[in-house]
């Protein structure tokens, strides 16, 4: 499985097989649930935000170990982070795995997620690494959205 | 018994397909993927060519020499097709592919301009099974949003079998249409058309049999089925894709509006109305699908020379081996029938703890192809409680010694994620 090295990074069976902050907690402001019809993964993701940082993301689902882990080291980057510093992370996660390989990778900004440096030489997979993030995005607007209003209101 | 038939000579065979030759990720191509998409052998891609090459013009109504030559390639290769599943020449329209052919059927139910056997509304049903393709579900619920009718579908066995224990109330006297598939694509079951089709007949409703999986893999007689559709596509039976084949029983196209409109469909065109040509002219809208037809025509010639009775019992023997050798795989579960009887040889497994998307992944690196996902058959995977399977199907170029590579391979996937 050698020719596997530069997708299956170690860093991603890691997270693959102990992924962080996985499971459906509360407190919640929003919960999405999001499919990848061609394979058929799925997530459902519950984001909490409070004064404008993320407070916590859980989450369940079932898929392969690119999804997994991906949607692992999501969770890492993104919790504690004021939301317009999750969204750039968001941003520059979406821009490695359009790379096609391309990309080096900043590892200030995406630490555990550089290892994904890989999957964007896969096309078939880059759907897969990008199902939590996607789901993590829209749970957010979601959840900043109507807060916002609440607070100026 | 029946009468032993002379084995295939594979490997002379496989000199017939130069793709069979790569390496993929180093490794020689262990072609797994046949239930998805068939590769063509030199016969297919040189009759394309000699044909593109020296004979193509556009098909119908011109008086010059090239023109001519393609009209008449093309109409060969419609009687080609059809003879090749028993049916007659004008009994057969090519299609885009399986899916558009039944689009075409369905578009004819609840379709004014129909015949009467074609009516549908509230309170009529349209039968159809839960291991549909979605190419053979999806069309019938657009059907019945579209009239009111309502869909009903015969659930599955634990052992991946139609479950026809209520046959008489799924199908019954307000069954307008009954579609199923022939040989399904994910659990590789073939169902017994003898049985639904006596039901069928019992209350007067029309049959559609999917072929996309059977016309490629057994020997077909779409009369002695009994059917009054059937359907298949090119690019799984060693033809190109873009062509696919929609058969009739006599008398039931000439009953059926027209599918699209436009050229080459037309009798008499007015500023305000036409009429029709007869079929199968009228499904053909359009500039047909010519090279492609003739494509098809050369692989149903080289799969006859084969000889369909030997492409299956290679087939069948492959598919002993490849259920025997995954039962030697601790935590391998195979989705379908676990033997050989009334089965086709695309196997569907998954494997305990390793996700089918990383078995693929892992096998491409050994050069070993199979297909993962839902195989465009969801509710199949919901109702075995899979996101998805790892699918491995074969054809007759196939060899017992790519089965064993498939198993090897799948303890190498193991040992990785397990490590």
């Amino acid at each position: 499985m050698t020719g596997t090295d530069s997708l299956y990074q170690e860093i991603i069976l890691d997270h693959y097989k102990n992924p962080h902050h996985k499971g459906l907690r509360d407190p919640y402001d929003v919960e999405v649930h999001h499919v990848n019809p061609t394979c058929g993964d799925e997530v459902t993701l519950r984001v909490q935000v409070r004064d404008g940082v993320v407070q916590d993301v859980s989450y369940d689902g079932q898929g392969c170990s690119i999804s997994q882990a991906s949607t692992s080291v999501m969770t890492d980057l993104v919790i504690g982070q004021p939301v317009p510093q999750a969204l750039g992370r968001a941003e520059a996660f979406l821009a490695l795995m359009q790379s096609r390989g391309t990309l080096e990778p900043d590892e200030d900004v995406l630490e555990d997620g550089i290892a994904f440096a890989g999957v964007s030489r896969y096309p078939a997979r880059v759907k897969c690494a990008l199902l939590g993030w996607m789901a993590w995005k829209d749970a957010t607007a979601q959840a900043v959205g109507p807060s916002t209003t609440e607070e100026t209101a | 018994m029946t009468l032993a038939l002379p084995a295939l000579d594979v490997q002379a065979l496989r000199a017939d397909f130069p793709v069979l030759s790569r390496e993929v990720n180093g490794h020689p191509l262990v072609y797994l993927d046949n239930a998805s998409s068939s590769h063509k052998p030199v016969q297919v891609l040189d009759a394309v060519r000699d044909f593109d090459a020296h004979h193509y013009s556009n098909v119908h109504r011109g008086v010059h020499t090239l023109s001519q030559e393609a009209t008449d390639a093309y109409e060969a290769a419609r009687t080609t097709v059809a003879a090749f599943l028993g049916g007659r020449h004008d009994e057969l329209v090519f299609t885009k592919n399986a899916t558009e052919a039944v689009n075409t059927v369905a578009g004819s139910f609840g379709n004014a301009r129909a015949g009467e056997r074609f009516a549908l509304g509230p309170g009529d049903e349209v039968c159809v099974t839960e291991m549909e393709h979605h190419s053979n579900l999806v069309p019938w619920q657009m059907l019945c949003e579209r009239t009111g009718a309502t869909l009903r579908w015969f659930p599955l066995t634990d052992e991946g079998r139609l479950d026809l224990s209520e046959l008489d109330a799924l199908v019954n006297e307000r069954t307008k249409v009954l579609a199923f598939v022939h040989q399904g694509n994910l659990l590789g079951t073939v169902n017994p058309v003898d049985v639904l089709v006596a039901r069928a007949r019992e209350v007067g409703a029309l049959v559609l049999l999917d072929g996309s999986q059977s016309a490629p893999h057994m020997p077909v007689d779409v009369h002695a089925l009994g059917v009054d559709f059937y359907v298949a596509t090119g690019h799984k039976m060693l033809g190109p894709s873009g062509v696919g084949l929609l058969w009739a029983r006599p008398g039931l196209l000439d009953a059926m509006p027209p599918f699209m409109g436009g050229g080459s469909m037309i009798e008499v065109v007015q500023m305000a109305s036409s009429t029709y040509a007869k079929a199968p002219e009228r499904f053909e809208a359009g500039t047909p699908v010519i090279t492609q037809a003739v494509g098809l025509a050369a692989a149903c010639d080289y799969l006859t020379a084969v000889g369909m009775d030997r492409v299956a019992a290679h087939e069948g023997v492959l598919t002993a081996r490849l259920l025997e050798g995954l039962r030697t795989v601790q935590g391998v579960r195979v989705i379908g029938p676990d033997t050989t009887e009334a089965r086709g040889s695309a196997v569907s497994f998954v494997v305990e703890g390793v996700h089918p998307h990383d078995v693929g992944q892992s096998l491409d690196e050994l050069g070993i192809a199979v297909r993962v996902g839902h195989h465009c058959a969801a509710p199949v995977c919901r109702r075995y409680g899979v996101p998805a399977t790892a699918r491995a199907s074969t054809y007759l170029y196939n060899t017992e010694a790519e089965i064993d590579a498939l198993v090897e391979g799948l303890e190498r996937v193991k040992a990785f994620w397990s490590a």
